[in-house]
């Protein structure tokens, strides 16, 4: 087995009295596709707060690549290479398709050069096209953000998280609030980023997750209650007790 | 900032800049500097148009942090004052070069805008305009009370430039043309500077940080670092305007520390569209039109001006000069 890429041990995250999450240990192997399940509430947008640098864990530890990540701070995360996409879409909407992840990319490049003109930066015009053209956006260029269609804003998002190039892409349910078409539309980009990237998804869509992961993570009340294949997944008595009833959970 | 999560409708179709809108962007020093050439011959009288000179500069750097930052602040009368004062202190009471006092200026007010800064974009909203205001306030109760530097509520006197060398040739900086031009050169430096900054890899920086914090922040741009830059290159353009402000009156009035001159700088900046290049020296220009026109009417002007700037806020939230823009010249 190779080093993991990505290890959290014992990570716990508290609001006041409420714990959100507790105890969750795993580690995540480069190229590999993993998703993290669980009811609404379960705490796994915390969990991804917690491996971007959002939220700070109130217990335990996140390592990347063998490094501690205590203290880094979150706009730091994607220089490491740890990138993300939010729940609720999270781009810039004002701002065309293309100026949307050319200040992505920019990010990585210039960030206080405050006297060269930017057009001189011709490199990230480049880069801002090629994941323009990996998420299927190309023919949106020009487009303002907040004028596309929902699922190409939530692509959009993903080409914003792609031009640092990351070495994690962390996607929090990046087909929620999509039609079936949209769906399938995004599942065939994930199946494509895939078989490039190591990958950690959040989703509901059950048909979609078995198809896609390589593992899949259970939480429950902020723990994690089965961690496996698919297959495991699928016949675990525990993770079928608490999805029972709901129906969001095998949607 | 919230997300779009609604997506628009596919009949508003994107608004493509016209090619005259283009070109006026791609020109907007030199013309911009056009238009202050002309000014002085277009207004009733010069020392109004030194005026506009003074507050569109001041407008201009608070445009920076306001307009492209998406920052309120509530201070920016420190930074014009701290202009003025530096200069007036140091051609006044230690015979320094008027040019070296008009650096020495810029450097203490945009010294003291990092300080300001520093204290202060770390919090957000409300809380980033209250604390801009009471450091502010603060700035001011301290040039009260050093009245031995400062002349206190006198304000500060004794430092008349009349004569100055440019260029090798002598000239007289009473004579209210010479004196126009002269600080105009000023006005077209911060200009340039503010347009290349604003074509700059930090532009693209701050106008992602106005647009979505929490995203520029996950794409990784330090928000902090940015704001603090963004806050001190503001100061810096409106400490100029203060030493601008100094040379043309030969006076300090106590008053350019006010939080009243904090509130116009908001409202020329405002009136002229903020988020426009040229918009704050419309938006100064039109506020001291009113100021005139309506002071002679009536003690009261400040209430009909007040009213004026809340329909602008309320029915044209471009401004003046942005909505002229946006309407006239498609
Ligand atoms: N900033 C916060 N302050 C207080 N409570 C929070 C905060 N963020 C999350 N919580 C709580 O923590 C719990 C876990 O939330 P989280 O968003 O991680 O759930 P989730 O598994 O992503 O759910 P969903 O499927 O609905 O997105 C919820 O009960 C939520 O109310
Ligand atoms: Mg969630």
């Amino acid at each position: 087995m190779t080093a993991p890429l990505l290890a959290v041990e014992n990570v716990g995250r508290r609001f006041g009295g409420f714990v959100a999450l507790e105890g969750v240990t795993a580690a995540f192997q480069p190229g590999k596709v993993t998703s993290i399940i669980g009811p609404n509430g379960a705490g796994k947008s915390t969990f991804f707060n917690v491996l971007s640098g959002v939220l700070t864990p109130s217990s335990g530890s996140v390592r990347f690549k063998g490094k501690d990540l205590a203290g880094v701070r979150q706009h730091e995360f994607v220089h490491l290479g740890i990138a993300r996409s939010y729940q609720i879409t999270n781009i810039f909407p004002e701002l065309s398709a293309h100026e949307n992840v050319r200040v992505a990319a920019q990010a990585g490049r210039a960030r206080y050069n405050i006297w060269t003109n930017r057009k001189r930066f011709s490199e990230l015009d480049d880069k801002a096209d090629a994941a323009l053209v990996a998420v299927g956006l190309a023919a949106k260029r020009t487009e303002t953000a907040k004028f596309l269609a929902h699922g190409q804003q939530r692509a959009l998002e993903i080409a914003i998280a792609l031009t640092s190039d990351p070495q994690v892409l962390l996607l929090d349910e990046p087909t929620a609030g999509m039609g079936p078409e949209e769906t399938r539309d995004m599942v065939a980009l994930l199946e494509k980023l895939a078989s490039e990237r190591t990958i950690l998804l959040v989703e509901h869509k059950m048909k979609m997750i078995l198809g896609l992961s390589d593992r899949i993570l259970v939480l429950h009340h902020g723990r994690l209650i089965a961690d496996g294949s698919p297959r495991d997944i699928q016949t675990d008595s525990e993770v079928r007790r608490v999805y029972l009833g709901q129906n969001d959970g095998y949607a | 900032m919230s997300s779009p999560a609604l997506a628009a409708p596919a009949t508003a179709s994107e608004r493509k800049p016209s090619s005259v809108t283009a070109a006026l962007a791609a020109y907007r020093v030199p013309l911009s500097i056009l238009a202050l050439c002309l000014l002085p011959w277009l207004l009733p009288s010069k020392a109004l148009a030194v005026n506009v000179l003074v507050y569109g500069v001041v407008a201009v750097g608070y445009n920076l942090l306001f307009g492209y930052t998406g920052l309120l602040s509530f201070g920016h009368a420190a930074f014009f004052g701290a202009g003025a004062y530096i200069t007036g202190i140091a051609i006044g009471q230690f015979g320094v070069p008027w040019l070296v006092a008009v650096f020495l200026g810029i450097l203490g007010g945009g010294a003291l805008a990092f300080i300001i800064g520093g204290l202060t974009t770390r919090t957000r909203g409300i809380y980033f305009s209250m604390v801009t205001l009471a450091l502010a306030q603060l700035v001011y109760y301290v040039a009260l009370q050093a009245s031995s530097w400062t002349g206190g509520e006198n304000g500060l006197r004794g430092f008349t430039v009349d004569k100055i060398n440019l260029f090798g040739t002598t000239i007289n900086f009473l004579d209210p043309i010479n004196k126009y031009y002269v600080l105009m050169m000023f006005a077209a430096l911060a200009l340039w500077a503010v347009s290349r900054i604003l074509n700059s890899p930090f532009g693209a920086a701050i106008e992602a940080i106005r647009e979505n914090e929490r995203r520029a922040r996950t794409c990784g741009y330090d928000v902090e670092k940015t704001k603090l830059l963004a806050f001190t290159l503001s100061g810096l353009i409106c400490a100029l305007a203060g030493t601008m402000s100094a040379l043309h009156l030969a006076f300090v009035p106590l008053d350019v520390l006010h939080y009243h001159t904090s509130g116009m700088i908001v409202m020329m900046t405002l009136l002229g569209g903020a988020r426009s290049f040229f918009g704050p020296f419309v938006g100064a220009l039109a506020f001291l039109l009113m100021e005139d026109v309506f002071s002679l009417w009536t003690s009261h002007w400040q209430i009909i001006v007040g009213s004026i700037f809340i329909l602008f806020v309320l029915f044209l939230p471009r401004g003046l000069w942005g909505t002229f823009l946006e309407k006239a010249v498609r």
